[in-house]
């Protein structure tokens, strides 16, 4: 049979649904219907519930396993799963989260359907080329395939979410799974702080540069970030000096953003940060040097101190949310 | 406790400022290389674990011309112990996974020789940064493959315990060994090259290895073994500088700046 159809990778995040999966389906539902082909998913580690959603959510055919060694996300038996399913439904492609999750799966996924693969993928071309950042972000690299199957993960945050439609027709069933046994076994998971917004999927996020001055500069960074209900992002400079933790670096050695709105405060907008936000859709820019790159591009910049600045604004928000504000 | 650890590293532009030809290729004239940055954390980490498990060895492995011996160099200046370059038209020029077949087949010559434990890789390039070559190795191998590592908490012959950071926190990982491990930059803070290193990396001479050396085919590497092809690469829309907020008092800006936001429904 020849390959057919788009098939989405629905990876569960602790046994929750993750909002990149309604992304995923949303792209994948408007390439199944551009190419008038089935949209499939597999759900590897969730249940009949969570693959009744998928269905609401625009996938014709979902094949689900509540598989116990399926519960954290584990490459080799994620990929025995997803090769499962694959060979049931023969997709021609395979679009699977951005995350280091979906990257890893997409890895052993490739090589095992000899696919070729595409990571961080924000565009598709109806000739079915896709668009992905190359050289930090400076370049965008148009994809070709030649292999009868392809492998792709997306960006978060580039394609709308698929929207629920209840009572949507399709249909789920049992994966039947009987993974051989993996070298590899994830023993234990500490979470990150409570309450913390992931960088990946915001919609806002405020960040941080040397221009803060110090950890303290980062609490009026986070009382922003608060106020604006954003995650909070840094700087290398403000991670190397040990300010804030790494898992807070926006850039080409951190993580890749692509928020609604992006606020730099104290950023001079180095390339290799750039590489890691410039596709943000509005970039705030908040800096005493009025020609530095990053507020060259921004969409709003202010000239300002952040640290006579940020209050302002905190207040000003507080004020319009009708917060009584100390005085 | 002897472990023999193999580092893949790639010859990659110093600079990310890259102009492109009329057909939408980078232009390479002129472009200064050197070890892709995000490697020199794998070389730091395979040499830390070679000097804390005496009898240890670091091979460097790198795939591309014959110009890129200066990345094996490099490798051996911080402290690896031997190079291995793959080159040749054959290999070169493939995507992701024709590339990670080559050093598959590579790792399996090296590990025919004497038995590789771990192999290591930077988190990704700095030039394409697809960031799957290390994975598609472990899958090309069947091995084990973890990406996204911040810390090796232990490792021996049989077994490794990886801390590997996800979005939401830190999975700990137990891989039998051999594996393939991606790092992260917050795994440790590269050296500098020593002089010694130095010194080792001039005399250094390195092992060539072609497809052929390789057992591999045409079909299966280069331009024909792979999935995928950029047919072009273009330069995204600059953004335009926008609305300047300056001139009020701080007050009155931060106002303005409040009242913009909300009136383009940014928050
Ligand atoms: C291989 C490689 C990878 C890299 N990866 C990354 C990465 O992933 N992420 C990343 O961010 N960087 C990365 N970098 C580093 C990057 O090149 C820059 O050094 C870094 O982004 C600079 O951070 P910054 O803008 O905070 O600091 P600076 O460039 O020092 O800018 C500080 C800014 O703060 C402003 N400022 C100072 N005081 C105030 C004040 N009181 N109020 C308001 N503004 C003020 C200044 O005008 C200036 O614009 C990488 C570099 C290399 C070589």
């Amino acid at each position: 049979m020849n390959p057919q159809g788009i098939l989405v990778v629905a990876l569960n995040q602790r046994g929750q649904a993750s909002p990149a999966t309604w992304e995923l389906l949303g792209a994948g539902r408007a390439l199944a219907d551009a190419a008038k082909q089935p949209l499939f998913a597999v759900l590897p580690g969730g249940t009949a519930e969570q693959a009744r959603e998928l269905v609401e959510r625009g996938a014709d055919r979902v094949l689900w396993t509540a598989h116990p060694s399926l519960k954290e996300f584990n490459d080799e038996m994620h990929t025995q799963a997803v090769c499962a399913a694959a060979q049931q439904l023969s997709p021609a492609r395979i679009l699977l989260p951005g995350s280091v999750a979906g990257r890893s799966l997409a890895c052993r996924l490739a090589v095992k359907l000899q696919a070729g693969l595409a990571t961080d993928v924000s565009e598709f071309s109806p000739s079915g080329m896709v668009k992905r950042g190359a050289f930090g972000g400076n370049l965008t690299a148009e994809v070709e395939f030649k292999s009868p199957i392809q492998v792709m993960t997306v960006q978060a945050m580039a394609f709308p979410p698929a929207a629920r439609q209840a009572g949507r027709a399709g249909e789920a069933a049992e994966l039947a799974f009987a993974p051989a046994a993996a070298r590899t076994e994830v023993i234990s998971f500490s979470a990150e702080e409570a309450g913390e917004i992931d960088l990946g999927g915001a919609e806002r996020i405020v960040s941080g540069g040397r221009g803060v001055g110090g950890p303290d500069g980062f609490k009026a960074v986070r009382d922003l970030a608060h106020a604006l209900g954003a995650a909070v992002g840094a700087s290398r400079a403000a991670v190397d000096s040990g300010w804030i933790p790494y898992r807070h670096q926006v850039g080409l050695t951190g993580r890749t953003v692509r928020p609604k709105l992006y606020v730099a405060c104290g950023i001079s907008g180095q390339i290799q940060h750039l590489a890691g936000m410039s596709n943000a859709a509005n970039i705030v820019a908040i800096n005493t040097d009025p020609e530095c790159p990053m507020m060259q591009q921004a969409t709003i910049s202010v000239a300002a101190d952040i640290f006579e600045f940020i209050p302002l604004v905190v207040a000003e928000i507080k004020k319009r949310k009708g917060v009584p504000v100390a005085a | 406790m002897a472990l023999n650890i193999v580092v893949c590293v790639k010859n990659t532009p110093s600079s990310l400022s890259v102009e492109l030809d009329p057909s939408g290729q980078p232009k390479t004239a002129g472009v200064l290389y050197a070890i892709n940055p995000f490697d020199e954390y794998a070389v730091e980490e395979a040499v830390r674990i070679k000097e804390k498990n005496a009898g240890s060895t670091v091979t460097a492995l790198a795939l591309g011309p014959d110009a890129d011996q200066t990345v094996l160099r490099e490798a051996v200046s911080r402290g690896c112990d031997a190079g291995v370059l793959v080159t040749g038209t054959e290999v070169t020029g493939g995507d992701t996974l024709a590339t990670s077949r080559v050093l598959a087949a590579a790792i399996r010559k090296l590990a025919a020789a004497q038995p590789v434990h771990l192999v290591l890789f930077g988190k990704s390039t700095n030039d394409s940064g697809a960031g799957s070559v290390g994975g598609q190795v472990a899958a090309w191998l069947d091995w084990p493959g973890v990406l996204s590592v911040k810390k090796i908490e232990s490792i021996d012959e049989q077994a490794a315990l990886l801390w590997r950071m996800m979005e939401d926190g830190i999975d700990k990982v137990k891989v039998g060994l051999p594996a393939a491990v991606c790092t992260v930059k917050e795994i440790n803070e590269p050296r500098i090259p020593s002089l010694k290193g130095k010194m080792a990396a001039k005399k250094a001479v390195f092992t060539k290895w072609t497809a052929s050396d390789l057992g591999l085919k045409p079909e299966d590497a280069g331009a024909p073994g792979s999935g995928a092809r950029v047919a072009r690469y273009t330069a995204p829309a600059k953004r335009g500088t926008g609305l300047r907020i300056a001139g009020g008092s701080a007050a009155q800006n931060a106002a303005q700046l409040v009242d913009t936001l909300i009136e383009r429904k940014l928050i």
